[in-house]
């Protein structure tokens, strides 16, 4: 189990690797913001802790990391939409090239 | 069945999140892309709540509702500005959320009341996730206290610090190992904690103002480490990937600052720059020309140029003068005149914070050029007008072999006709290392806060 779980872990590092060097300079501050939403995923494993009652302190725990998770969340993908709504073109009808540089 | 639901969820939000990340390759795209990534969450939580284990909805309908309210303000409110300490602080709560469920995770598992069992590998999973965590949480927090500038954004240094902070750290993987071996040593897990947070305030504490990009992508990568190792304490995958993918990108950020200031990663960490550096050129700069001009001046010369570079800097942000730096260009271009913006990778406090500024003030990005693209230009441009910036500028960085920052990429704005240079005073640089642009013949400085200069370029190139 472990072995499949190293497997998936560095998949998805390459992954990650093979995008995110493909984002433009750009667009860094958003992919920040974006990671930053993204791994308030943590937030599944805070809800399981809070939601299935071992016991008071591990449900006080799983309480606070959910709000600190879904902060991150609702707020992270709150503010890469509102970053990302900026970027305009010059002329925002002309088809471009779309490669990235 | 429930359990399938879930990893099926998980599955769709994996692929979401990776389809969202590949769409920032686009600016056009991009948008739309993030959107469908924020769906993923929201497929992945919803597809957690049927989870099983999760008996009692009441403490995770609060917190959601407490989350999203203190969520939105801070995805909403918070200026463009202020966007690094904003990233700085959401680590640090993504971090203490790694922090809280390993604790949680390792109190039930000793205290018999189910969860995870406590063998080597989760053990050493659950120890890496709060370790790392714990690090990042006060690294972060410290972070966003400089670049708040509630704490001295200057390097603080004490003697020792390195040995201090490698014996440190020596400690805390040593607790690691004890716990990892006996997981009931409860004091050895919270005194590793307690060791980590330390760590992470002694470890940002010496590390100033403009090698802030390089440091919160580190912690970024080490936030997403801290999420990766609990996906595998809980034998969670989808906290695997976005672990992974996190920390894959907060490292090459990291890499990309660091090759972008000519430093290695360990030189960032432990150089303190500008702390232990003799500042061999300071002094020096008192007694070398300086040309001030007036505005009127500046402003005729902008008027007339037909191909002008903008080079905005930290002094930028700080001045909020996106949106006046955006009306002097257009007005520029009504005049006939060619704008365009160049950006130095390290420019301003966090990677890309200067695109954001000025798309938020509509420069169309099309204009904004990075440092390679832009570099070859500077010989066919009129005026090169340098906004709040300095050592991203400074020749000696080409030139001059003894400098601190010699061999550091720079956009060469100093081979422009003309250089206008925005600055507040003729104080140093970050690094503290003198800038010989300000002295070259082809440079006047027009002193002042920047974006009360700006205006007053506008209103005179009005005029002219």
């Amino acid at each position: 189990m472990l072995i499949l779980e190293l497997y998936i872990f560095v998949l998805a590092g390459f992954v990650g690797y093979m995008v995110i060097t493909k984002v433009p300079p750009l667009l860094h501050t958003p992919l920040m913001s974006a990671t930053n939403a993204i791994s308030g995923i943590s937030l599944v494993g805070s809800l399981v802790a809070a939601g299935s009652q071992r016991s008071t302190v591990a449900t006080i725990l799983g309480f606070v990391a959910v709000v600190c998770a879904t902060t991150n969340v609702v707020g992270g993908f709150l503010i890469t939409d509102r970053m990302l709504k900026m970027f305009k073109r010059d002329d925002p009808k002309a088809k471009l090239p779309a490669e990235p540089k | 069945m429930r359990e399938n639901l879930t990893q099926l969820s998980y599955v769709v939000a994996a692929v979401l999140f990776i389809l969202g990340l590949r769409s920032l390759t686009r600016p056009d795209k991009a948008r739309q892309g993030m959107q469908l990534a924020a769906i993923g969450m929201l497929v992945a939580v919803c597809g957690t709540l049927i989870h099983h284990e999760i008996v009692d909805y009441r403490w995770i309908a609060g917190g959601l509702v407490l989350g999203a309210i203190i969520g939105y303000p801070l995805g909403m409110w918070v200026p463009t500005t202020a966007l690094p300490q904003r990233i700085a602080m959401s680590l640090s709560f993504g971090a203490l959320a790694a922090v809280l469920v390993g604790v949680s995770e390792y109190y039930n598992a000793l205290h018999g009341t189910a969860g995870v069992v406590l063998d080597v590998p989760h053990m050493a999973a659950l120890g890496f996730e709060v370790l790392l965590g714990s690090l990042t949480v006060t690294g972060a927090l410290v972070a966003f206290g400089k670049l708040q500038e509630v704490l001295p954004s200057r390097p603080l240094t004490f003697p020792g610090q390195n040995l201090a902070n490698g014996l440190l750290l020596l400690i805390a993987f040593t607790l690691l190992v004890l716990v990892v071996v006996d997981p009931t040593r409860t004091s050895a897990f919270y005194g590793m904690i307690a060791l980590a947070a330390l760590l992470g305030v002694l470890m940002v504490i010496p590390i100033g103002g403009a090698d802030m990009p390089v440091v919160v992508a580190l912690l970024n990568s080490y936030c997403g480490l801290a999420a990766a190792a609990t996906g595998f304490a809980l034998g969670n995958s989808i906290l695997i990937i976005c672990g992974a993918l996190d920390g894959a990108s907060g490292f090459l950020l990291s890499i990309l600052m660091s090759k972008a200031m000519n430093r290695s990663f360990s030189n960032v960490l432990f150089g303190a720059f500008g702390g232990g550096t003799p500042a061999a050129a300071v002094g020096a700069g008192g007694a070398l020309p300086v040309r001030a001009i007036s505005a009127e001046d500046a402003a005729i010369q902008l008027a007339y140029a037909s191909r002008v570079i903008i080079v905005p800097g930290y002094g930028m942000a700080v001045a909020q003068a996106q949106h006046q730096v955006r009306e002097l260009a257009e007005l520029i271009e009504k005049r006939g005149g060619e704008v365009k913006y160049a950006i130095h990778p390290v420019a301003g406090r966090m990677p890309g914070h200067m695109n954001v500024l000025l798309a938020e003030a509509n420069v169309p990005y099309d204009r904004l050029y990075d440092m390679d693209e832009i570099n070859g230009e500077f010989p066919q441009t009129d005026v090169a007008l340098v906004i709040g910036a300095n050592d991203v500028v400074n020749p000696a960085a080409r030139e001059d072999k003894s400098s601190p920052i010699y061999g550091m990429p720079i956009l060469d704005v100093d081979r422009a006709k003309t250089v206008i240079v925005l600055k507040r005073g003729m104080a140093a640089g970050f690094a503290g290392i003198e800038n010989m642009l300000f002295h070259a013949p082809a440079t006047s400085m027009l002193f002042g806060d920047a974006k009360a200069s700006l205006s007053k370029l506008v209103s005179e190139v009005k005029a002219a």
